[in-house]
């Protein structure tokens, strides 16, 4: 073994640790903060939450749409929108952000900062390695086999690992946060279309409009020519269906427009469908009154989960729950290019918000039935009342 | 094409039962692996297949079919499946500026109060169409698929108007033609105080209408890992047979197909 890493360092300074290279598939996009499924190969990114990426099976699959219920005051719903947000920033996603009642840019600027692995030294290594010099204090005595190694790379600039952990008690630093290309859209700022018949009611026309104009321009369906590196675009809408964008879904029981919102989404999964971007839609489902709407909505998207927050409902002084912020149901997983998707072991979930993860965990454990649980085999039995005992051991009498 | 469904139904691409409409339902579950049986049945039967897949990708079903053994791409290009994509489409739709000719397959979703004709149109062109083209290709019956039918309530049209395109869609594929026709639909939960345009009312129209009525639900014991629901077949009566056969089943979903056994008897139980 120690030939060969002597020969690599005075050859190559690539700063691979063997020379074994991995042939990739030239198909394969490789999107920094994406990778593929093990499930059906499909490209997932990470919503940022960890715990969350394995309840929903292994990430956000590009391409397809999570609706968030919102819990009643929109807190731990508004963190998983931040979450994901703060995720794109870390890996170099373009960001795309629409909300009607607070601006963007002030939900831009309370992402949580993420927790850098490297705690000393900051320096990004020159990725050149240097020969031992014996007059360099720096020179490694006892660990010297990892003298020409590269030294640990702590920047984020182009982070290949999927899914971080953040830190919510501190906020993102500027600079990173700038250097994320975020496209903003505010309801309150935008012009109402007042021209034609728009199917759609002004809002969501002219969201699906700025929207479709971002992957245009930007090349996320493959229009332009591809000199550019491909890059995936996250959507984050926040409390659409609430009265601020102008639908009376939330408000009335049979509203006006009541189709608005399920065409918009329809439409918008069209979009996403047809290009490399992902999107999460936070919904005010309790404001709903129509139960039939939230399950046509569901239906419309791809992966939806529920949060129900403890606070302020009787659940929080429950004993059962007392470690715990609130429940997440999971209502709808995709089954995308396949047949089966995975399926859960156990929907009783609970949520928790800890300053550097936001833990989702199961509740109780379901009952052990299942095909490979072992059972007392009833041989002993059958031995002893029939002769033949090489029938299916499991409808012996 | 799951080899234990076709045990159950009496049915094999080489011999099925001409003008019949199949409906397949659901409810707080999800029956589109029955839309993909009954592709993969027909393409391999050789039947001219005209599928409205309004809510998921080309891909998607490409993907699926190939892992039960027919190509969608193929039969595309042979002329044998005539695909609607309604999501690639419909943000073109609903963000152009000028409306273009009414009868526009997706049209609708313009003016959704306006009917379905422009659908029906695109329907009748592509079952009526024979090879003109080709080296005198001839397809067996032509085949209606519909994924599903119960987003178009979603989208706003009302009830009556879905129920009217479902009636000339089996006047033309079922009785015209002798044809098949199999629609999905996906319901919501019975619920005592629900308005008149709902997608109960939408599956109780269309059970009136079909030959065939296959249902899928999650098992009443509640939530298990091992059996993904439960399955109920219900034939109407036609020809010598004077009563309705109802039966249920047990189902559990695999990567390359479905398993369908008797209640009670799944391996996880027994």
């Amino acid at each position: 073994m120690a030939a060969p890493m002597r020969g690599m360092a005075g050859s190559s300074n690539t700063g691979n640790t063997t020379s074994f290279q991995k042939k990739t598939h030239s198909k394969l996009v490789s999107i920094p903060g994406t990778r593929p499924s093990v499930q059906n190969g499909q490209l997932l990114v990470s919503s940022g939450v960890s715990s969350l990426d394995y309840v929903i099976g292994g990430g956000l699959a590009v391409g397809t749409l999570l609706l968030v219920e919102e819990d009643r005051f929109d807190s731990y719903s508004r963190m998983l929108l931040k979450y994901f947000l703060a995720e794109g920033v870390v890996c170099g996603h373009e960001l795309f952000l629409a909300s009607a009642r607070d601006h963007p840019d002030e939900i831009m600027q309370e992402l949580p900062s993420p927790i850098v692995d490297d705690v000393a030294g900051i320096k990004m290594s020159e990725g050149q390695s240097q020969p031992s010099d014996p007059e360099n204090p720096d020179t490694m005595k006892i660990a010297w086999r990892y003298q020409n190694q590269p030294r640990v790379q702590t920047a984020l600039v182009s982070s290949m690992r999927f899914g971080h952990y953040y830190d919510v008690s501190k906020t993102m630093e500027p600079e990173l946060q700038q250097a994320a290309k975020c496209h903003r859209f505010y309801q309150l700022q935008e012009t109402p279309v007042t021209k034609g018949s728009s199917p759609l009611p002004s809002p969501y026309q002219a969201l699906l409009k700025s929207i479709q104009t971002v992957i245009r321009k930007e090349g996320f369906d493959g229009s332009t020519p591809q000199s550019k590196v491909r890059n995936v675009l996250r959507l984050g809408l926040h409390s659409l269906g609430s009265v601020l964008w102008g639908d009376d879904v939330c408000c009335n029981d049979n509203p006006a427009h009541c189709h608005a919102l399920s065409t918009f989404l329809y439409a918008l999964r069209g979009l996403l469908r047809s290009s490399l971007s992902v999107a999460i839609v936070t919904v005010p489902s309790h404001l709903i009154q129509n139960r039939a709407v939230m399950g046509r909505i569901i239906r419309l998207s791809d992966t939806a989960i529920a949060l129900e927050s403890f606070r302020g409902s009787e659940k929080e002084t429950n004993p059962l729950y007392k470690d715990y912020h609130g429940l997440l149901h999971v209502h709808q997983l995709p089954r995308l290019n396949c047949l089966s998707c995975e399926v859960p072991d156990t929907k009783d979930l609970a949520f928790k918000l800890k300053r550097k993860q936001f833990t989702i965990e199961r509740l109780h454990l379901p009952p052990d039935l299942s095909e490979t649980v072992s059972r007392v085999s009833k041989t002993e039995l059958a031995a002893g009342c029939g002769s033949t005992a090489t029938g299916n051991k499991h409808l012996d009498f | 094409m799951f080899p234990e469904l076709n045990s159950i139904l009496n049915s094999t691409p080489d011999s099925f039962k001409s003008s019949d409409f199949i409906l397949a339902s659901d409810r707080r579950a999800d029956a589109s692996f029955l839309i993909h049986h009954y592709l993969s049945f027909y393409l391999r039967a050789g039947c001219k297949v005209c599928f409205l897949g309004l809510v998921q990708s080309f891909s998607h079903y490409s993907a699926v079919g190939q892992r039960l053994g027919v190509s969608l791409a193929q039969a595309r290009e042979k002329g044998q499946l005539v695909f609607l994509e309604g999501l690639k489409d419909s943000f073109g739709v609903l963000l152009q500026d000028t409306s273009q000719q009414e009868t526009q397959p997706l049209s609708f979703l313009r003016s959704p109060g306006a009917g379905l004709e422009g659908l029906f149109r695109f329907v009748e062109r592509s079952v009526r169409q024979s090879g003109d083209g080709d080296a005198g290709e001839s397809w067996g019956p032509p085949v209606l698929l519909i994924d599903d039918l119960s987003v178009l309530l979603s989208l706003g049209v009302s009830v009556g108007a879905i129920l009217d395109f479902t009636l000339y869609c089996q006047a033309t594929v079922c009785s015209e033609l002798q044809g098949n026709m199999v629609i999905l639909v996906r319901c919501e939960e019975e619920d005592a105080d629900d308005d008149e345009e709902g997608s109960n009312l939408l599956q109780r129209g269309l059970v009136h209408q079909c030959n065939l009525a296959l249902h899928i639900e999650g098992l009443p014991t509640g939530y298990c890992r091992d059996i993904h629901g439960q399955m109920e077949v219900w034939w109407r009566p036609r020809g010598e047979t004077i009563y309705n056969q109802r039966k249920i089943f047990h189902f559990k979903v695999h990567d390359k197909g479905a398993s369908f056994f008797a209640r009670g008897t799944s391996s996880a139980v027994l």
